[in-house]
């Protein structure tokens, strides 16, 4: 009898032994991927922003990071940065929530040859489609005698073009998902269209609008070839990503360009995060809403009662 | 009261709705009174839910009219009307939790009266001028006005204690709740329920059924109630309607439509029947089965073939030698509470009995019923 029990058990632990091993195994490859590829890098990202050499030495230091703030120079390209990108999400925002409202609430035949249209010039080449900017924008110029090229509008365009796609798709996803039963839920208790678009519809696409937000601020922030080919080489429309490059590329400092990567990554962490919390005020359960925008409603009740 | 009124709450003159090519109603005449518990029976894409969804204003007819209290409401948009959804889904708001569902339409409510600017001689602010200038409806309930609303109506469907639930951590049945008391807390003169029953289990549904009609009496709120399950409709129901292809078939009380439907899709539809062939003798006797019965005055002419209903409940099994009709048992199933049994009769098919007692297979007997169970019906 013992003897059967001990083997049972023997099974048992065995069985789960090789099942972890084999989850581990599986998995071992997408580990020493990631380590080499984002963790690594990072890693010596963060310790490049601490060094400094002189002659020969190479020594740690926060030399870089005081030369950052103290040069107003610098604070004032992240400054900017930040700046346009923030418009250009606000935008993006604006612009893109009736097109995905409109995708979102079409039928799926509409739908899908609507979300093609909308993805098709990301098939060119990004920086094809900002020369070609840049030529219109010549052009026009030519014609009317307006200057565009080197001004903030050019750029704050430029960055709405190549970065609407990322906030329509996001957002269309998450209103396409919103039973339409609760629009007339809304209506039948008394609410007309712009109550129940503020009532309903709004927080209810709030997971779409926060990654969208996140997918037009991060890159918008950091671009480095709408500001250098649409600021017309205006030193004013020197950004931080251009800043980097210039550090990495035609410069040899990498590491005064890793600190600045390091101050960009942490200020766009905050205010990732400031967006992220803004969310969680206006939606009482946040576990609830991320299941919803996951798996859609019904699954999210079934998640929800297990 | 409201019900002596000659003009009936919901009024549907001629409605009928197409989509695309499709005549989904095809011209719907039908009177709602006060305090009613109407209730819309029909199997899936007979029209009952468009029916309902035309009436709380989610579809408009392709033509028609709807008349509220003798007022034309055919455009008017749902959030302007007096009636209040229990959506088959529930559509309980995710994002808001048991409370915040609840008084989601109290926080939108507006009084018609405009507000009153004190004349007190100070100056208005700029947000009092525009105000003065462009709303209309400014009167809204305070917060304490709207939980004393919102808590009457949470203990009204039990479910005190869950105010600050999440809806997706309710049950069915709570949430059907939910959605009930978010309804009727803005004391709608209609409720609309949408197959509103069919998500919950067989018990759970027979005790809503209960709940809802003492519901009904308590609020003297008019209900309309839209189900293809016909043992929910004559438990609840004050007036039945039921409906076909896009028509109404036959409107009734639950007796009425039970006893006397008005033909075989009706009797079919509501309970069990048996319907034979029959012509009619005289203004007095019709023959079926073989032989004449007596079945008092009705309304056919002489030589017509009509439908003769019989309910299986209605028949008794008995010695052939006393049958009315006779016939070989040709099956038997036991339903619990009793034995269902075919008869075959020589020449018209099978009778269906409902019977407490087991009659082996094979065996000839008679069958019986009084004269008031025969029930004549046109042949459709």
């Amino acid at each position: 009898m013992a003897f059967h029990v001990n083997n049972i058990k023997k099974q048992k632990t065995n069985g789960k032994g090789f099942k972890a091993n084999a989850t581990l195994f599986s998995a071992t490859p997408y580990f020493l991927l990631l380590m080499i590829l984002v963790l690594l890098p990072f890693i010596f990202i963060i310790l490049y922003a601490f060094m400094s050499k002189s002659a020969s030495k190479i020594y740690l230091t926060l030399d870089n990071f005081s030369k950052f703030v103290t040069n107003g120079n610098f604070v004032a390209a992240a400054g900017k940065s930040l700046l346009f990108a923030f418009v250009t999400t606000v935008i993006c925002l604006i612009l893109a929530y009736p097109i995905a409202y409109f995708i979102g609430r079409s039928k799926a035949k509409v739908r899908s040859l609507l979300v093609t249209l909308i993805t098709v010039p990301m098939w060119i080449n990004m920086l094809l489609r900002i020369l070609a900017w840049q030529q219109i924008f010549g052009m026009i110029s030519s014609w009317t005698g307006i200057t565009l090229l080197g001004t903030d509008f050019a750029i704050i365009f430029g960055m709405v073009y190549i970065f609407l796609p990322f906030m329509i798709i996001p957002l269309y996803t998450s209103i396409m998902k919103i039973d339409p039963a609760f629009y007339e839920a809304s209506k039948d208790l008394g609410a007309d269209s712009v109550e129940t678009f503020f009532k309903v519809s709004l927080p209810l696409s709030m997971p779409g609008i926060i990654s969208g937000i996140t997918m037009v601020f991060l890159p918008a922030a950091t671009s480095i070839i709408i500001p250098q080919e649409l600021g017309d080489g205006n030193s004013k429309y020197i950004l931080i990503g251009n800043l980097i490059e210039s550090y990495f590329y035609k410069g040899d400092d990498y590491y005064f360009g890793s600190a600045i990567a390091v101050v960009l990554s942490l200020t766009l962490l905050l205010s990732i995060y400031l967006v992220n919390k803004l969310d969680r005020t206006n939606v009482k359960d946040r576990s609830f809403v991320k299941k919803y925008a996951k798996f859609g409603y019904e699954k999210a009740l079934e998640g929800g009662n297990r | 009261m409201e019900n002596s009124s000659p003009v009936p709450l919901i009024e549907l003159r001629d409605i009928r709705k197409d989509f695309g090519t499709t005549k989904v109603l095809k011209g719907i005449n039908l009177n709602i009174n006060s305090n009613e518990f109407v209730t819309l029976l029909g199997p899936s894409g007979c029209g009952k839910t468009t029916t309902l969804r035309i009436i709380g204003g989610f579809e408009s007819p392709t033509s028609g009219q709807i008349l509220f209290q003798g007022k034309d409401i055919t455009s008017t948009p749902p959030y302007d009307r007096s009636t209040n959804t229990v959506f088959q889904s529930y559509a309980l708001f995710p994002h808001l939790d048991v409370y915040d569902n609840i008084a989601f339409g109290l926080r939108l409510y507006q009084s018609d009266e405009p507000r009153e600017f004190p004349d007190d001689g100070q100056p208005l602010t700029f947000k009092e001028k525009v105000q003065k200038l462009f709303l209309k409806k400014t009167k809204h309930l305070t917060e304490a006005e709207i939980a004393e609303k919102v808590n009457k109506a949470i203990s009204l469907v039990n479910l005190t204690g869950m105010e600050h639930r999440n809806v997706g951590h309710l049950s069915g049945g709570q949430r059907q709740r939910v959605a009930i008391a978010r309804a009727i807390v803005l004391r709608p003169k209609v409720l609309l329920l949408d197959e509103s029953l069919s998500a919950l289990d067989l018990k759970l549904r027979k005790e809503m059924q209960y709940e809802l009609k003492e519901l009904q009496r308590s609020t003297g709120i008019t209900f309309v109630f839209v189900t293809h399950d016909q043992e929910e409709a004559l438990t609840m129901s004050d007036k039945i309607v039921v409906m076909k292809d896009g028509n109404i078939e036959q409107v009734g009380t639950a007796e009425e439509i039970y006893n006397e439907p008005i033909d075989r899709y009706v009797a079919n539809f509501i309970g069990d029947s048996d319907i034979l062939e029959g012509k009619i003798i005289d203004e007095k006797h019709v023959e079926f089965g073989g032989e004449d019965f007596y079945c008092g005055e009705h309304r056919f002419p002489v030589d017509a073939v009509v439908d003769v209903l019989l309910r299986p409940e209605d028949l008794d099994i008995v010695y052939p030698s006393k049958g009315k009709l006779v016939g070989i048992v040709d099956s038997i199933f036991f339903k619990g509470v009793f034995y269902e049994v075919d008869v075959k009769l020589p020449n018209e098919g099978i009778i269906t009995v409902h019977t407490t007692d087991y009659i082996p297979v094979g065996k000839t007997v008679g069958l019986t019923f009084s004269t008031e169970d025969i029930h004549l019906m046109e042949q459709m």
